[in-house]
This record gives C-alpha cells, structure tokens and sequence, in this order.
C-alpha cells in the first residue's frame, strides 16, 4: 500500500510543479525519481524518456507508467500516471471554472485575444525546434510538407497521416538503406 | 451518457495516435472540432494559453478543459482518462520487452517519418490559429481586404517573435511571461475591438 501512495504522491508532484510538460519535467523527474527515490537509474529514466518520446501518447504520462511499473507491476505503472495527471486536473477544472465565469467582459475578451497572438508565436517556436529535429533529409522534409499541406486542404483525420508517414518511413529505409 | 463514451473514444483517439509529446495533441483537436463542434478555434487558442501557464503536461490540461467544457469535473475526468489509457497500454507492454523495442531497425524506420509529420500536422493546427488571429473581429460594413486585416496582431507577432525566438536576454523566458505580457497589451489595446 505504502508503495502505491509513494508513487502518487511522488508523480503528482512532478506534475504539479513542472510548467510546460515535455523536455521541462526532465529535471524534476531526476531529482525525484532518481536521487530522491532510487526508483531507476540515470541511464534507465534516459531510455524511458527516448521510448516515451516514440510511442503515442504524452511523454510525462509515458514515463511515469514505466517507472510505475518498474517499482510496482502494472497496478504500479497506473498509479504512478493518474499522479501525474491528477493536479493538472484539478487546476485546469478550478481555472476553467473562473473563466467561464468572467468571459463574457470585454476586459476578458481582450486579453484572450491579445494571448492568442502569443498562442501563435509560442506554436510557430515549437514548430521551427520540431522541424530541426524531426526534417533530417529531403525525404522527412517532403513528408512534412505534403502533410502540412494535405491537414489545411483536407478535411482528412491526422490518424490517417499518422499512419500514412509511420509506413512511408518504413519503405523509405528498408529501400534506401541508410540514406540521408 | 452517449457524450461520455465519445468524449472517451476521442481522447482514447488523440492519445493513441498523438506522438511527441507537448503540442502533439494540437492537431487530434482541431480535428474534433471540426467534426464533433464540442469547441470552436478560439477555444483551442485560449487552451494552449491557459495549457502553457499551469503546471503539468500540456496534453493532459487540454484533455481536462475540453471535458469540463462539456461536462463539467465528470467530463474533465472522462476526457484525461481517455487520453491516458492508450499510453498506460502500450508502455504497460513495451516495458516487457524494453530492449528489442529500442533497437528494432522497424520502430526506427516508422519514427523516421512519424516525427516529420507530427510537425507537418502541428504547423497546420498553428496555421489555423494565425488565421484566426490575422482576421479583423470588428470590420465595418464595405470595408475593402485590407481592413479586414488584423493590423495591431501583425505587429504583435513580430514583437513577440523578437522577443521569444531572437533576442537572447528573453528567449529563454518561461512562456507564461509573454503570454501575461500579451494579455496586458490585449486589453490595452483592445484587441478583440470590445
């Protein structure tokens, strides 16, 4: 029982106190799950991190469950995430609530409008540290681009060029070999 | 009732196809949007804000909005855990076999295009927002293309850009500080024209 409590306790902290998500938790997921706890090693919470980073899902959740699962079996594995979800829940739950409150007044609706412009530079950032990572030869680039192109002029799922590019990058290297 | 299962069922879809983390999520909403009308474009805008000033995965906070959006704390709940259970899923058996999943030459392959198109998708979910933005809220009526033209956004954005990718003493700043600074100098300048 301890041991359950442990992880939610712990994971709720990460969550709570990292802003940002992503690349930001990496650091409290060090101190906490590392030194603090000795629940995985520095070269283990590395691997989680890469496979969170290639398997569906929020990378924050991903980790957890694996260190969850590590310390404790499956059970383990799904208390640790609902720990990392569980202050976002109830933050977002208590901010939402006040905003829906006081978004009819125009000093509300503009300072939203006004964030929306930063909503667009922030998106336009990520996307260009993205492209730095992700578009590494003509191929990627194309793929990038046709997708772009075909999710504003289409009205087609992600979920189809989700799979689309996971296959075209499985013919691409079985053909090419190791091209780039 | 129906509306919880699909709220599940659609974040159950977002969080088994959404990969690389953070804005990832962006794109499986614009699309619900689109087809299941839970929320419109300024919605979404306001989440990523909202997303980027509060603590946790920005993933997780949007599936918590749009739940209480619709459905209030019960909602909020149906939403994330929808989100998450694909995650919970598939690590749950990955971690079995951690190793041969890491150097599988195929998971490899798949990622090598996976990853361009989660940026393609998320360039098209930031375009939507642009449009959005670029667009006058307040046109009078026979106003001619250019005044339909956001003038006071445009200057916003190059600002912003300024300040958030270029110069060096502020662009290591927590996002939180521009998106304040936006929100004053929306009201300020009255942005939404009200």
């Amino acid at each position: 029982m301890n041991k359950y409590s442990d992880l939610f306790l712990t994971f709720a902290r990460i969550g709570g106190l990292t802003f940002g998500g992503g690349y930001a938790m990496l650091p409290m997921l060090q101190r906490e799950v590392v030194e603090k706890r000795g629940w995985a090693t520095e070269e283990e919470l590395m691997n989680y991190y890469a496979i969170g980073q290639c398997t569906p899902g929020i990378i924050a959740v991903n980790t957890a469950t694996f260190v969850g699962q590590k310390v404790a079996g499956i059970l383990g594995g799904i208390v640790a995430t609902f720990g990392v979800a569980f202050p976002s829940l109830v933050i977002i739950c208590i901010i939402t609530a006040f905003i829906q409150n006081f978004a009819d007044l125009p000093i509300v609706q503009n300072a939203f409008a006004g964030i929306r412009v930063c909503v667009c530079v922030l998106i336009f950032n990520a996307v260009l540290k993205l492209w730095k990572k992700s578009v590494v030869d003509k191929a990627t680039a194309v793929i990038c681009v046709l997708i772009l192109v075909g999710s504003v002029f289409t009205e087609l799922s992600p979920i189809l060029f989700v799979i689309v590019a996971g296959v075209l990058g499985v013919i691409l290297k079985s053909r090419g070999g190791k091209t780039a | 009732m129906i509306l919880y299962l699909q709220l599940f069922f659609e974040f159950f879809k977002a969080g088994l196809f959404a990969i690389g983390g953070g804005m990832a999520t962006l794109p499986f909403l614009y699309d619900m949007s689109d087809k299941m009308g839970w929320f419109t474009y300024e919605d979404l805008a306001n989440m990523v804000a909202i997303s980027e000033s509060t603590p946790g995965p920005i993933g997780i906070n949007m599936a918590t909005y749009v739940g209480f959006l619709l459905r209030g704390i019960p909602g909020a709940i149906v939403a994330t855990v929808g989100l998450i259970t694909p995650s919970i899923i598939v690590i749950l058996i990955i971690a079995g076999f951690l190793k041969a999943f890491k150097d599988n030459p195929l998971v490899d392959a798949a990622f090598y295009g996976l990853r361009p198109a989660s940026t393609g998708l998320i360039a098209a979910a930031g375009l939507s927002v642009l449009a959005l933005v670029l667009v006058n809220p307040s046109v009078p009526e026979g106003a001619g293309i250019l005044q339909l033209i956001n003038v006071k956004s445009i200057l916003l954005i190059a600002v912003l850009y300024y300040f958030t990718a270029v110069c060096k003493k502020t662009k290591g700043l927590h996002p939180v500080c521009f998106i304040a600074a936006s929100a004053v100098i929306g009201i300020i300048f009255r942005f939404a024209g009200v």
